[in-house]
């Protein structure tokens, strides 16, 4: 079996390892670091649960091999919080009950983050079509919009 | 899902990844936004034994016109299409078609050498490139060749690429003055495949006749279909609105569309033909100058 040795920056911590080639993004993520904030949901690139973001840009992690991230950045939904206090998008959700099951959340939230980087002050059909990768079965959505304009007016 | 194992290369130049295609033979095959061959290679319905990702090469990602062309580099990503000016200003048959692939997360990735290289009749590219007369540029082991769109296509997965050969770059030619183009999708979500998808540009002269006409159509046959006959009947005539229906009709019957899980075969013929009358409208309000 191809093995390799990787370095990935994860949530500002370079984590080096070695893997097997056909390793997927998302399985380093969450069983080589226990970083199970990173859900896996379809498992074939339609429900953006296990989105993160690989060098400024957000994307489904189940459709990435490790090899290919190594020597870049990840961010993931544990990076969000700093000194333990949460993100604007995190405090949003919790404030707006843009959860329900939690299960999409991470994958919303980083979405959210990647678009707010671009867009700070986007439309309601902006969050709409920013979040489109990105697939809940509780909420309906209205309230992640509105979790998202809230991280959007506080920062 | 875990995919088969294989061994896995990042050449950094486009010469070193022909060179491993050639010394590795039939077992190699391109990894490009890997959007549509990693989930394939999950579900164990591709299984090469050797990937050449090509994402470490610098210099294919660019969208640059030069020389009567736009040009745009193989590995350009979708949303890199989607938010450059030059083509929603210019281009915006390719704004429309862009925009409307996969959903954002998909499309930071997707590139639009492997939407072509693919081969798949459901990609949104394959029918536009057909509508703007495009060339791709393939680079083997003995240099590059230009190869016309209507010559790429043969059938389902399967382009007129050697199997040591990468897609370099895409070339349009910078349309004709009084041009107008546009792309028309019928999806059932955000993110799905077209039911159908029609692509459509348009050339008008002084006196408002359309000069030239050219339609694509996805994901209604084994391959990305042109409507050659509904291109004919509109050219050397005036745009009216009975010729954009009669260039539908012509569309619809040139369709080779199968009932599936997306809608039975008449159904999707009949949307084949109502998309080629919006897409043509739309165009023809871009050749005048509108939005
Ligand atoms: C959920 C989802 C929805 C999607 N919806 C759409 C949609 O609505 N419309 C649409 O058009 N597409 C859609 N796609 C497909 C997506 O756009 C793909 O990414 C695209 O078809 C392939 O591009 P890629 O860069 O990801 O290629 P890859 O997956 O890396 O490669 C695809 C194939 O092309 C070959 N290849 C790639 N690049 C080259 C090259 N430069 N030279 C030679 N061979 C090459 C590979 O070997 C492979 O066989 C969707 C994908 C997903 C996962
Ligand atoms: S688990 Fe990756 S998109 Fe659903
Ligand atoms: S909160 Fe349950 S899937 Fe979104």
């Amino acid at each position: 079996m191809a093995q390799q040795n990787i370095t990935i920056k994860v949530n500002g911590t370079d984590q080096a390892a070695e893997i097997e080639q056909r390793l997927l993004l998302v399985h380093f993520i969450r069983e080589n670091l226990a970083l199970t904030g990173t859900h896996i949901g379809c498992d074939t690139t339609h429900c953006g649960a296990c989105t993160l973001i690989l060098d400024g840009k957000a994307v489904k992690s189940c459709t990435v091999f490790a090899v290919q991230a190594d020597g870049k950045e990840v961010l993931t939904i544990e990076g969000m919080t700093t000194n333990g206090e949460l993100h604007p998008l995190q405090e949003g959700f919790m404030e707006e009950h843009g959860l329900q099951c939690g299960f999409c959340t991470p994958g919303m939230i980083m979405s959210s983050y990647a678009l707010l980087q671009e867009n700070k002050n986007p439309t309601e059909a902006e969050i709409r079509w920013g979040i489109s990768g990105n697939l809940c079965r509780c909420t309906g959505y209205v309230n992640i919009v509105k979790a998202v304009q809230y991280a959007a007016q506080k920062a | 899902m875990i995919p088969g194992s294989f061994d896995y290369h990042s050449p950094s130049t486009v010469e070193e990844a022909v060179a491993l295609l050639t010394s590795l033979g039939e077992d190699a095959k391109v990894l490009s936004g890997g959007q549509s061959l990693i989930p394939m290679m999950k579900l164990r319905l591709a299984e090469p034994a050797q990937l050449i990702d090509i994402n470490g090469i610098a210099g294919l990602e660019y969208i640059r016109e030069a020389d009567g062309y736009l040009t745009i580099g193989a590995l350009t990503r979708e949303a890199d299409l989607d938010k450059s000016e030059l083509i929603q200003q210019k281009y915006p048959i390719l704004h429309d078609t862009a925009h409307v692939i996969a959903d954002p997360l998909v499309r930071n990735r997707a590139t639009i050498g492997g939407n072509l290289a693919h081969g798949d009749p459901a990609n949104d590219h394959p029918a536009t490139m057909l509508a703007v007369r495009a060339e791709v540029v393939a680079t083997g082991p003995n240099g590059a060749r230009n190869i016309a769109i209507d010559d790429f296509f043969l059938g389902p997965l399967t382009t007129a690429l050697a199997p040591n050969e990468i897609l370099t770059e895409v070339r349009i030619p910078v349309p004709a003055q009084g041009s107008g183009g546009a792309y028309v999708k019928l999806e059932r979500k955000v993110g799905d495949f077209a039911i159908a998808g029609v692509a459509a540009v348009v050339t008008l002269d002084g006196n408002g006749n359309c000069s030239a006409a050219s339609i694509g159509l996805t994901n209604v046959g084994p391959t990305p279909i042109r409507a050659g006959a509904a291109e004919e009947a509109l050219t050397g005539n005036a745009l009216s609105t009975d010729a954009i229906a009669e260039a539908g009709r012509l569309a619809g019957e040139a369709s080779q569309p199968t009932s599936d899980h997306r809608g039975s075969a008449e159904y999707k013929r009949a949307m084949v033909q109502e998309l080629t009358i919006r897409a043509l409208t739309k165009a023809k309000v871009r050749a005048e100058g509108g939005q």
